[in-house]
């Protein structure tokens, strides 16, 4: 890593501050892991455009309900996916476009689920927080802060019980992280050395509440050694740190020794939800947060690596926009749900 | 022939389970050496070890939200929430979770909690509650509530076959008594089919969990006086057999509904309200539900047997009803 980004690491996200047992983003350029960095940055763009359309869409009133984006964020859902190894699954958050897309999720049918039509990945039944593919390894955001954790935990139970090499990644923010039920897990996940790993994504607000009036201690990963689970924090816009990072703890908790807790602080750019006019923090820290976005960074290390030169990201960026557009169609002309249809399927 | 009591039926239920599908598996708070709050895991550590029969720190959301997480992933838990008033803890995971998976994702989440709940061993308001009318409106779980070590085997074997989440509900005075059953365990059961325990023609007595043998004794009392009145144990709440209630209704013209549990709010008002959809031309007289007064449920022994419906109080109800008293 250069001197140049390890500064920008340890200044991301103002309301995460850098944990002062140093950082775990030793990141290593060459990986045997499923994605490469071109790879990854053709995920990075496919959530960033996505999340952008979202917010048109909405503005134009052309989908409804709701729905958080993570413009900002793309870096820790890919850097995480990018880790990850065939038959380990993921849990997300109600922010979770970003880490289903990282997994290779079509973003045509994640698009129709947004546009409530029956071709969309809950046939139009979840919306923008209740989706899943366990066939990618998705299973499922969640609408309640922090629900999905002891679920995480109970995918790890049932491949530990099995004797599966499974290894599940358990998203949840700063917010969640105040759950009580965030704590209850981590204790029994240590107790019974669950194949899991906390993934907490420290964007610095939990709605309009900055982790600063949120967190009453402000280094999230203290909190694991409570617990006697090894931790780890690093620059969630990092994209090879993250996804360095991320392997570490896959590797600890695939040799059966139990969980770990690993921090990604980044930053979210875009509001908490449609509605969010931001006027709980200063424009000019979402300014200087602008610079120290994922996509630019990783892109500068392309070029910088000669893994990829200005023309060849500028066919990126067009390749993933036209993606995106494609996906909008696809949603825009998919049929609506069968409304007679609505009550059934509550049991199995 | 044999006897045996509601607890050792669970027991035998469980042990059963345990060697025929190696998906299952136990989970609760001190389930393992100590057997169970109420002893109907004891000795199965034993046989199945620690981690069939897993013993989990005092955290009833994250154990709940495990065993969700395991059942979609394929295991088929089988929890146990040590009282039932307990299980407001794991609301959450119970309501915005295990009831939605297979509506919105199509995902199977066979699990099963079981909650021994109920008054009469003045345990105090937070270790003395009936609180099924939390989940029966909540579409997607299954409510189960058997009044018999027959019906709580029968009933439990369905419920650890299917692939929907059960709430199992045991009713704490049920759990010492002892029936005569056969030496092998009954059949499974299908849910939503409620069970005539006594025949008459003048009154319909609508009953379930441990309220069944109160009504039945209700029954058995009013029998000489002339009231000849006919015994319904809903067995399941969701789903819910409200044919066999409306058919009895058109019998006798006249029903009481029995409830461990406050009045206003409860799940008497939703049975009341499916028989006048009904039959309301075949009333004889306004449905009448009998509860616990709106209060929570007091520890003192005395104050406690003023709260909850017993024999004696359906009897007076039921003959009130049928013009006898």
């Amino acid at each position: 890593m250069t001197a140049g980004r390890a500064v920008i690491q340890h200044t991301a996200g103002p309301a995460a501050p850098p944990d002062p047992r140093g950082d775990a983003t030793a990141s290593p350029l060459t990986t045997k892991h499923r994605m490469d960095l071109l790879t990854c940055h053709t995920r990075m763009l496919t959530i960033r455009f996505f999340e952008e359309a979202v917010e048109r869409l909405f503005h134009e009133g052309r989908i409804g309900g709701t729905a958080h984006t993570c413009i900002g964020q793309e870096a820790v859902a890919v850097g995480v996916a990018a880790a990850l190894q065939s038959g380990d699954a993921v849990t997300s958050t109600h922010r979770g476009h970003g880490h289903f897309l990282a997994l290779g999720a079509d973003p045509c049918r994640l698009m129709a689920e947004l546009f409530g039509r029956a071709t969309g990945y809950s046939r139009g039944r979840g919306g923008s927080q209740m989706m899943m593919d366990t066939s990618l390894g998705f299973y499922g955001a969640n609408g309640i802060t922090g629900g999905s954790i002891p679920f995480a935990a109970g995918l790890a139970l049932d491949a530990q019980m099995r004797g599966m090499q499974r290894v599940v990644v358990c998203f949840f923010g700063d917010g969640a992280a105040n759950q009580g039920v965030c704590h209850e897990t981590m204790n029994l996940a240590a107790l019974w050395k669950l194949p899991l790993v906390f993934l907490c994504e420290n964007n610095g607000y939990a709605m309009s509440t900055s982790v600063q009036r949120g967190l009453a201690h402000p280094h999230m990963i203290d909190r694991a050694a409570a617990y006697g689970i090894p931790s780890a924090s690093v620059d969630g816009n990092d994209l090879p740190a993250v996804q360095h990072a991320t392997a570490n703890a896959l590797q600890h908790a695939r040799s059966n020794k139990g969980p770990m807790l690993l921090e990604c602080r980044t930053y979210r750019l875009s509001g908490h939800s449609r509605g969010d006019k931001r006027e709980y923090r200063h424009m000019h820290e979402e300014s200087e947060a602008w610079k120290r976005e994922p996509i630019q960074r990783l892109e500068a290390l392309l070029v910088e690596q000669k893994l990829a030169d200005a023309a060849t990201l500028t066919t990126h960026r067009a390749a993933a926009q036209q993606r995106i557009e494609a996906a909008i169609q696809f949603a825009d002309v998919s049929p609506l749900p069968d409304v007679n249809t609505v009550a059934e399927g509550v049991f199995a | 022939m044999r006897t045996a009591t509601y607890t050792q039926l669970l027991r035998e239920t469980l042990e059963a389970a345990l060697r025929r599908d190696p998906r299952i598996f136990l989970m609760g708070e001190d389930i393992g050496v100590y057997g169970g709050a109420f002893g109907v895991t004891r000795g199965l550590l034993k046989e199945f070890g620690a981690i069939r029969v897993r013993d989990t720190p005092i955290s009833e959301q994250a154990l709940v939200g495990v065993a969700i997480g395991a059942a979609a992933a394929g295991s088929r838990p089988v929890v146990e929430i040590m009282f039932m008033d307990f299980v407001t803890l794991a609301v959450d995971q119970l309501v915005n979770m295990a009831a939605k998976l297979h509506y919105i994702y199509g995902l199977r989440c066979p699990l099963v909690v079981r909650m021994p709940h109920g008054g009469g061993r003045g345990y105090g308001a937070t270790h003395s509650q009936s609180l099924e009318r939390l989940f029966t409106g909540v579409p997607g779980l299954q409510i189960v509530a058997p009044a018999t070590a027959l019906d709580a085997s029968a009933l439990l074997q369905t419920a650890l076959q299917g692939s929907n989440p059960v709430l199992f509900l045991e009713h704490k005075l049920l759990y010492p008594m002892r029936w005569e059953v056969p030496e092998e365990l009954p059949a499974p059961q299908s849910f939503g089919q409620a069970r005539i325990v006594r025949e008459g023609a003048q009154v319909t007595i609508v009953a379930w969990s441990g309220m069944v043998p109160q009504a039945e004794r209700a029954a058995e009392a009013l029998a000489p006086e002339g009231v000849q009145a006919e015994v319904i144990d809903l067995r399941t709440l969701a789903p819910l057999d409200t044919d066999t209630v409306v058919t009895s209704v058109r019998k006798t013209g006249r029903v009481l509904i029995v409830e461990e549990g406050p009045r206003t709010g409860g799940f008497a008002a939703e049975i009341a309200c499916r028989i006048f959809d009904a039959a309301y031309d075949s009333l004889d007289a306004p449905i009448r539900r009998l509860a616990c007064p709106d209060c929570p449920i007091p520890a003192a022994k005395k104050l406690e047997a003023a709260c909850l419906p017993n024999a004696a109080t359906i009897a007076d109800a039921a003959r009130e009803l049928a013009g006898k008293a």
